[in-house]
């Protein structure tokens, strides 16, 4: 079969991408190894212990990045609306109450308004206050847009501009987990985007959670009649003489003279036997592991109303591969009923995160594979009460996610979230017409995969006429 | 088609890309991008709905002659006609 654009993978970038491409007549068709489509940000079901009934998670969703409020212009979020002509209401965004970053002696309070974070700094770093100025006026002055750029380290930048290294390991900390696939660094293009998502914008939650926006998008490729194939893994890009032409999904071939990728940088490399013959792209070695909980009753908001708290408890912040199974001195704790603070009836959940060790867990035997997630389930659940002291709901439900998880339903290597340390910013790769989407492309979170598949399908897809 | 229904044309477009963005009070001789809140992302989607809806071609290197309503209808009048 004959298309214009075949796209490989339905997550956020794929869906993106399609939507583009199909708004414009072009013969698209969405290629998904797993069942639903989401990719990183997908969702899943779990039947109760006890009884009946059926529980919705989202997978990692903790926060939408790029708040706006109605009507604001010329942010990523509203350019996201505008290309897919999609409605802000739709997505019945709840802001997040506050967020903070807990370090031993210090706690650095962020809100969708930027002025928070600025006076937390002011208050608590006094002798940082025109450091940390001139470090907003870099950020605002960077194109992190301009796909030209080569990797250079946020960590030097930072160094250069303040002092104190506590404040830059607490600005750092949430901009690394929630985006950077370097251990303890990132490249200063992706630190300023990353910036303004979380403490210019902030984060809120779409009522439903991932859900809202996977059925905005599949709703709307649906209505342009772009063909999507579930359950269909591609085995092979197929290229000839440096040029790819399509991809082989069991016993069938599909042609097309250009081909989006965003399955990730190095295993879109597995694929091809041009590119088997190349110096593979690194695999990442950030990964993570995540135990979520159900308890009867939502915890009440004078014991705790912050919606993320990114806790260390050292004053570095290690942001790196976990030395055993994974890293207990720091988690990510969410409380996405903190996104609706005006609701507390219904139950209550909280969700931590560590960083992991993917190799550690793939050596685990099935037994000590249930065992070792049992002892994760119950440092986390450590966690959840030293951050709601007094409170007493009963639990009534945990599940924990692993390293091994990821990679089972991401296909990604190494169960890697944020993908590869190689990226390529362009979308280009060594086989002419195979363009990479997504993650490895490199723009971040939701709302940047999203931005990512838009712009590459605009310039790849829509603007070269092939 | 005259100048004023080419200008219409244009007008559509914009009102469907951009819902939000006010088109009754533009100054015809300014630039588009002055005047509303339209990025390269916005152009593109200009160019492709003017492809899909009336059958017109704008190579890359023509997208300057999109900047303002006058130097639309410029560039476009000949190619509508």
């Amino acid at each position: 079969m004959q298309y214009d654009v075949i796209v490989i993978g339905a997550g956020m970038s794929g869906l993106a991408a399609g939507i583009r491409l199909a708004m414009f007549d072009k013969k698209v068709l969405i290629l998904e190894k797993h069942t639903i489509p989401g990719g990183l940000n997908s969702y899943y079901q779990r039947r109760n212990f006890s009884g009946g009934g059926i529980r919705q998670f989202d997978v990692g969703l903790h926060a939408l990045t790029n708040f706006i409020k109605k009507g604001e212009k010329a942010k990523p979020f509203s350019k996201l609306l505008k290309q897919l002509r999609l409605s802000y209401d739709d997505f019945k965004l709840c802001p997040q109450s506050y967020s903070k970053i807990s370090f031993p002696d210090v706690e650095l309070k962020f809100s969708n308004d930027f002025e928070l974070l600025k006076n937390e700094v002011f208050e608590k770093f006094p002798k940082q206050m025109d450091a940390f100025n001139s470090l907003v006026q870099k950020i605002d002055s960077f194109n992190e847009l301009d796909l030209s750029l080569g990797f250079s380290s946020a960590r030097v930048v930072l160094k250069e501009t303040l002092s104190d290294p506590l404040l830059i390991e607490m600005i750092l900390c949430p901009l690394l987990i929630y985006g950077s696939a370097w251990e303890n660094d990132m490249d200063f293009a992706q630190f300023v985007i990353m910036f303004k998502s979380l403490y210019y914008e902030g984060f809120s939650r779409p009522e439903g959670g991932v859900r809202t926006i996977i059925s905005l998008m599949m709703d709307k490729l649906k209505n342009l009649g772009a063909e999507m194939k579930f359950k269909a893994p591609v085995s092979e890009i197929l290229s000839k003489n440096g040029k790819a032409y399509g991809v082989k999904v069991g016993e069938s071939e599909y042609h097309a003279p250009v081909i989006l990728s965003s399955i990730g940088l190095p295993e879109t490399y597995t694929l091809n036997n041009e590119l088997k013959k190349q110096v593979s792209p690194r695999v990442g070695s950030m990964t993570f592991l995540e135990s979520i909980f159900v308890f009867d009753q939502k915890i009440p908001l004078n014991v705790n109303d912050s919606t993320i708290t990114f806790y260390n408890n050292h004053s570095v912040y290690e942001y790196q591969k976990a030395q055993g199974l994974f890293d207990s001195r720091s988690a990510v704790v969410c409380f996405p009923d903190n996104y609706e603070p005006l609701n507390r009836s219904g139950e209550g959940t909280a969700r931590i995160t560590f960083m992991a060790n993917f190799d550690e867990w793939q050596k685990l035997s099935k037994e000590s594979y249930a065992e070792e997630k049992q002892k994760v389930a119950e440092t986390a659940l450590g966690i959840v009460k030293k951050f709601t002291p007094g409170f007493e709901g009963k639990l009534l439900f945990e599940d924990t996610f692993s390293p091994l998880t990821i990679a089972k339903y991401t296909s990604h290597l190494g169960g890697t979230v944020y993908g590869s340390i190689d990226k390529t910013r362009d979308g280009k790769t060594p086989l002419e017409n195979l363009y990479i989407i997504g993650t490895d492309q490199g723009f971040l979170g939701i709302v940047g995969s999203i931005l990512s598949g838009i712009s590459l399908a605009n310039l790849y897809g829509l603007m070269e006429e092939k | 088609m005259t100048a004023q229904e080419v200008r219409q044309i244009v007008i559509d477009i914009i009102s469907d890309i951009a819902p939000d963005e006010d088109t009754s009070g533009l100054d015809d001789a300014k630039s588009l991008r002055e005047q509303m809140d339209l990025d390269s992302m916005d152009f593109l989607d200009i160019v492709m709905e003017l492809r899909k809806r009336h059958k017109v071609e704008v190579p890359q290197e023509d997208y300057p002659q999109l900047a303002s309503l006058n130097s639309c209808v410029a560039y476009l009048l000949p190619k509508l006609s």
